[in-house]
């Protein structure tokens, strides 16, 4: 789960830089970099997800 | 070396000269953090602590000069590797020798820039050491500095300071000035929390920290004074630090100077005057070790901005971080179970991140708030990712967790042989019998 929530971190990432590439205009891009670093998020959620999860389990 | 050898860089003597007085000055700056990690740990801990951040900043030191400076570039008649995309050239690795060779026909301001990325490393690496305590290893405490000094510090250094893609992104895509980062809230704090992080995920919590049931234990640090203390020589390092960071990498003019060091000291004072309110109406009382974590905090994120802001706009920043500190203290700890005595992830990580992305809002430039979003994508995207991975595999060669042995008689006793208070006796609460 963890290795999970890093990979959809990189893809944030690239999501980000591919918007700086494919998008001239300010607001797409400034909203394409926005959406990159939500993923980023997303992923970061999914990893600490399961960093409480493993917590759980070794509580039990 | 022979300083008739260097040659002129546009920079005039006395900048050459105040310049490398305030970098002589910056280390108060992890002086003050060393502090603060000692005395937020146990006090079983305590010589192991101190011993451990002396120790990073030596490990930093000789690795970034065999092969970290090298990656992060600083030779003259290269501008290091590159590579093209979507015709743009994208510059991701700097150019220059083992153990600093070629290091003297260097300009000065390539080699004070060289000196702040010395301190910077040192600085970084310490962070993680602190949220580590009571239960990191000294040795791989260690080999994991050397591994940051080795790989990701040069890396970022590079793209950040010595003319990479991200602070290319202006004159690529008219992003502002590219990614503005004059103090190291990047480089140094957001890699440094981001390297706590894992940390903490891969050591997991001190024993006891989050029992079977209830509440997570309070564990409190052992010396408040060593805390206080470091906090004020923080401000120090940090208004040198801060100061010679704008000379560097904003190019500030003499005159902005005093406004940058104002501008530090601001952000930490309202930082301050926020986590003193808040804990003094949320407990009835102020919370000494919250209101220091508070103040760093506000260290921190005039990292970013204290050479863009203007003094208002620091304050701003400082007050904002003053609130947000002691309540996410108190999330990671109860809501997300993560144990980080030293608090790097609020103090380092979350301050430091919202010190770039004011310095974006209040930066003149049009276009600068995207550049800094796209350096704290590429901080949370990238540079996680590939230490966190760094780590584990680290671990699986030197484990980071001291044995359970270890933690119960403490850090000193363990690894060092000796306390670092012999003559202190514990003995039991007679009041008790």
């Amino acid at each position: 789960m963890k290795l999970a929530g890093m990979l959809v971190m990189t893809a944030g990432f690239f999501l980000a830089i591919a918007a700086l590439v494919l998008f001239p205009d300010p607001a797409p891009r400034t909203a394409f970099v926005l959406c990159g670093i939500a993923v980023e998020c997303l992923g970061l959620g999914v990893a600490i997800r399961s960093h409480m999860q493993n917590r759980g389990e070794s509580q039990s | 070396m022979n300083p008739a050898s260097i040659p002129a860089s546009g920079m005039s003597d006395a900048v050459f000269a105040l310049t490398l007085a305030l970098l002589l000055v910056a280390p108060l700056a992890i002086a003050g953090v060393a502090l603060i990690n000692a005395g937020l740990g146990r006090s079983r801990s305590a010589a192991q602590a101190l011993l451990g951040n002396v120790a990073i900043v030596a490990v930093t030191t000789i690795v970034f000069a065999l092969v970290g400076a090298a990656f992060a570039g600083y030779l003259p008649s290269t501008t290091g590797h590159s590579f093209q995309l979507a015709g743009k050239p994208w510059n991701w690795l700097g150019s220059g020798g083992l153990l600093l060779s070629g290091f003297a026909s260097s300009t000065a301001q390539v080699q004070l820039g060289i000196l702040f990325e010395f301190l910077a490393i040192a600085f970084a690496a310490i962070i993680p050491w602190g949220s580590g305590a009571d239960r990191w290893k000294l040795t791989s405490g260690c080999a994991a500095a050397a591994v940051l000094a080795a790989t990701v510090f040069p890396l970022l250094a590079h793209w950040v300071w010595g003319g990479g893609w991200l602070a290319q992104l202006g004159v690529n895509f008219s992003l502002g000035a590219g990614f503005l980062d004059a103090g190291g809230a990047a480089s140094v704090h957001v890699l440094g929390g981001l390297s706590a992080l894992a940390v903490i995920w891969i050591a997991g919590p001190r024993k006891g920290k989050f029992p079977k049931e209830g509440f997570a234990t309070a564990l409190p640090g052992h010396n408040a004074a060593y805390v206080l203390f470091g906090c004020l020589l923080a401000m120090a390092g940090c208004m040198a630090w801060n100061t010679a960071g704008a000379i560097l990498w904003l190019h500030a003019p003499l005159a902005a100077l005093p406004v940058t060091a104002i501008n530090t000291l601001l952000s930490a004072s309202g930082a301050l005057a926020a986590t003193f309110i808040i804990t003094r109406v949320r407990f009835g009382k102020p919370d000494a070790s919250l209101c220091a974590n508070g103040w760093l905090t506000g260290l921190v994120a005039s990292s970013a901005c204290a050479g863009l802001a203007t003094p208002g706009e620091s304050l701003f920043v400082g007050l904002v971080a003053g609130i947000a500190t002691p309540l996410l203290v108190e999330v990671l700890e109860l809501a997300v179970s993560i144990d980080d005595p030293s608090g790097a992830i609020s103090v380092h990580l979350v301050g430091g991140i919202w010190g770039l992305i004011a310095a974006g809002v209040f930066a003149p430039q049009a276009g600068q708030f995207l550049a800094q979003l796209v350096g704290v994508a590429t901080l949370l995207g990238l540079v996680f990712p590939l230490t966190y991975l760094l780590f584990w595999l680290l671990n699986r060669f030197f484990p980071f967790r001291v044995d359970s042995d270890g933690e119960r008689i403490g850090m000193d006793l363990h690894e060092l042989g000796g306390g670092a208070y012999p003559e202190f006796v514990i003995h039991r609460d007679e009041s008790y019998r």
